[in-house]
């Protein structure tokens, strides 16, 4: 049971090309040497030698792939050996995975939450990802990669971390509501709480009331559940409760296991229909903190059915229904003026980021729905609800 | 077609029996909707073997460009360390950069190979050249007046350029451009006959961002090739120094050769913004076709002009992989065979002959004779030039 939780806290290991680069760092980082590499940098010259050295950029080795749950919708976690430049993370926290997909020889990048306990600087740690039918990254991490290959990496992100709100005493009980795939950052902030508590009796403790309510669409699917169990077990200051199937979430069941739960710090993240029944129930409570995963989006109109939806220019907060013109001219009949030249697709000038949707590029008649992908908005229209970095 | 009615008449009630350089409108139709085709076929191809090509070209300029720093630790390597730096900067600005810039490796979704992203080895900053480049002298090729890589400001390289005695130094300032190209082209986009013009200032408004950057990229340029790689020699200073400076003019010329056979050989035509106001997708397709021209030569001549050996297809296709020229060029030959075009091509040396004699002609008041005759008609001759 104890070697289950401490699983993680046993990963952080580096190896000896990692530890014999770390002195070359700074150097490598220096102005003189980036000044001699310009204007590719750096990297581009030591990924000839080795795909793991690194002055800037972060990549990581797959050290091993460990199936979780079986299915349809598989979930694997990838224990990763990052670079030396690997800055580490915070529990909670996520990062961009690019790999290179086979035979279409293009590179796809998406966002995943690490699940182990906060890492060091050049730390391992895991990423647990389920393989959505859609999803080609996350199907082919889980189905198709291999231990030993190199991946991409962006460096730890976002904010739905372990932060307290001001003034809340430590002995204050922390809530975490998760579903589905959606347990990965809560699980990473258990893991850490575990790890950075203190031991009594030889068992790792918390150190604080923690109330874990998770919903899975059944005991099956459930990730992590041998060491769910372990932690429920365990004396650890940890409430562990799993709901399965059609036990959905209620208010009323959370004001059983967390009465004061407004007041309480809470940690949410799970599908979108979780997340709107919990919103509703913390009303404008402040103390709930939630990840957000992609806007859903509408389907795309088939080619001759009329187009249906909703482009969002993102940066400038601007909306208007999708009328089948490039988006240029739809960004312009808003008032917006973004930048253009030739109009025709050859220069790349316009070239803005698709962060959501479904676009249609008008030469080739060809549907994308790629999320945060780079089109040339002067020869590509939405064909459905959109959002784009403008 | 240079009557004084308006345009929208002119695309109203285009005449069937009118023709533009040699073609009807439908005939220019059915041109437009082929090099579509084509263009399509491709696209849907790309994949792994562009991508492996391209890594491998890096490779290759990559190891050159560190043989070349390494060798100037070897004085009797002197030759040898500057032929391998002059590899390094000619594929690099040629095959990779030129080609990457152009987006035609966007698809690949590597930021290493990103066209919004990358900056190549010589002294215009990527983003001021980008804008002169892909989106001016692509989109309005050969349009004198609006293409301002006809002469780039400097040159008398149409008769429709007016003449004046300052081009009397035309061959001089050739000379000079080619040796110093990379300075030319970084110069290029200040659009400085538009500041003599009295349209754009020097130094401020729409030229701050573009002086900014260049500050910015040649004193990094000058920094590594002049001073640091230098100093990193010891002793050799002056030698690793002065190869730099020779391989930076070996690419110069290189690179000036071949982009001056782009566009400048006899044969390759002109047109006029009144022309091409209102242009239809095929007929700028057809002034690409029309407004370029091809070098044949070797698998390595390709390689290392960047395959602007293929000029005519990647002005056709300036977006994709330029590996995939001379595979389209087998086909573009064919359509401009059943379409009665021409398609200029030649040796090297012929098209630099030919440039050459075009720079010494234009240097003296008049003009060459123009594009030779399409379809062996009257075609070229009554349309295009009469205004």
């Amino acid at each position: 049971m104890s070697a289950l939780i401490s699983e993680p806290a046993a990963l952080p290991t580096r190896p000896v090309s990692a530890r014999l680069a770390a002195p070359l760092g700074p150097l490598l980082r220096s102005r003189l040497v980036g000044a001699l590499a310009s204007p590719h940098g750096v990297d581009r010259y030591l990924e000839r030698f080795h795909p793991m050295w690194a002055a800037h950029d972060v990549r990581a080795r797959i050290v091993s792939i460990h199936r979780e749950t079986e299915g349809d919708a598989p979930v694997a976690t990838l224990t990763l050996q990052p670079t030396s430049t690997w800055r580490g993370h915070r529990a909670g926290q996520h990062v961009l995975v690019g790999v290179e997909i086979p035979g279409v020889a293009k590179r796809y990048t998406r966002a995943f939450s690490i699940s182990s306990a906060a890492s060091g600087k050049g730390e391992s740690f895991t990423l647990t990802i389920r393989a959505h039918d859609e999803g080609q990254v996350s199907s082919y991490l889980v189905r198709a990669a291999e231990a030993g290959q190199v991946i991409h990496l962006s460096q730890a992100q976002g904010e739905f971390t372990l932060v307290e709100s001001p003034a809340t005493p430590t002995i204050s009980r922390s809530l975490f509501i998760t579903g589905g795939s959606g347990i990965t950052p809560a699980m990473s902030m258990i893991r850490t709480l575990l790890r950075d508590g203190y031991q009594r009796n030889g068992v790792a403790h918390a150190g604080r009331k923690v109330t874990f309510l998770h919903f899975a669409r059944s005991a099956e699917d459930q990730i992590f559940a041998a060491e769910l169990a372990a932690i429920a077990e365990a004396d650890n200051g940890i409430d562990v409760h799993l709901r399965y199937g059609d036990q959905v979430f209620s208010e009323f069941e959370l004001r059983r296991l967390v009465p004061d739960y407004k007041e309480t710090d809470t940690w949410l993240c799970g599908p979108p229909g979780l997340v709107e029944l919990v919103k509703a129930a913390y009303g404008d409570s402040t103390r709930l903190r939630m990840e957000f995963f992609k806007p859903v989006v509408a389907r795309a109109a088939r080619p001759g059915e009329e187009i249906e939806g909703d482009v969002a220019f993102t940066r400038s907060g601007k909306t208007v229904a999708a009328s089948g013109a490039s988006l240029l001219e739809q960004a312009e009949e808003l008032g917006l003026k973004p930048e253009f030249g030739c109009r025709m697709g050859i220069c790349f000038s316009c070239t803005r980021t698709k962060t959501a949707g479904t676009v249609r590029n008008i030469l080739t008649g060809e549907e994308s729905a790629v999320p945060d992908e780079e089109v040339r908005i002067c020869v590509t229209a939405a064909a459905g609800d959109c959002h784009i970095d403008l | 077609m240079t009557d004084t009615i308006s345009e929208s008449t002119v695309i109203a009630e285009r005449d069937a029996n009118e023709k533009y350089h040699g073609l009807t409108h439908a005939e220019i139709d059915s041109l437009g909707a082929e090099l579509d085709a084509l263009r399509l076929r491709t696209i849907a191809d790309l994949g792994e073997p562009d991508a492996a090509y391209l890594r491998k070209v890096v490779k290759a300029q990559r190891s050159f460009e560190v043989a070349g720093r390494a060798l100037f630790y070897l004085p009797p390597a002197w030759p040898l360390a500057v032929a391998s730096l002059s590899v390094s900067k000619i594929l690099d600005n040629m095959e990779i950069g030129h080609n990457v810039m152009h987006g035609q490796y966007d698809w690949m979704g590597d930021p290493a190979f990103n066209s919004r992203q990358f900056d190549w080895d010589t002294m215009a900053p990527a983003e001021n050249w980008k804008y002169g480049h892909n989106y001016m002298h692509h989109t309005y090729t050969n349009i004198v007046g609006k293409d301002r890589d006809v002469g780039y400001g400097i040159l008398r390289m149409d008769e429709d350029q007016k003449w004046r005695p300052y081009y009397l130094g035309n061959p001089v300032y050739a000379f000079l451009l080619m040796v110093f190209f990379e300075w030319g082209v970084m110069l290029h986009d200040l659009e400085t006959e538009e500041v003599f013009a009295g349209r754009r200032k020097m130094f401020g408004g729409e030229n701050a961002p573009v002086w900014r950057r260049i500050r910015k990229k040649v004193s990094k340029q000058v920094l590594k090739d002049y001073v640091l790689f230098p100093a990193l020699t010891g002793p050799f200073f002056l030698s690793t120094l002065a190869g730099n400076f020779v391989a930076n003019i070996i690419r110069n010329i290189w690179t000036f050769n071949i982009i001056f056979c782009g566009h400048f050989p006899a044969g390759v035509a002109t047109f006029t913004e009144e022309e091409t106001e209102n242009e239809t997708r095929g007929q700028w397709y057809l002034r690409q076709m029309l407004g370029s021209a091809n070098i044949t030569g070797s698998k390595l001549m390709h390689v290392m002009s960047g395959n602007l050996s293929h000029q005519i297809e990647h002005h056709l296709f300036p977006d994709l992989p330029a590996r995939r020229y001379p595979e389209l060029a087998v086909e573009v030959q064919e359509i401009c065979e059943r379409y009665g075009l021409p398609y200029n091509k030649g040796s090297l040396p012929k098209q630099l002959f030919s440039v050459f004699r075009k720079i010494v002609r234009l240097s003296f008041p008049g003009g060459t004779s123009k594009a030779a005759p399409v379809r062996g008609t009257q075609a070229v001759t009554d349309d295009s030039l009469a205004a």
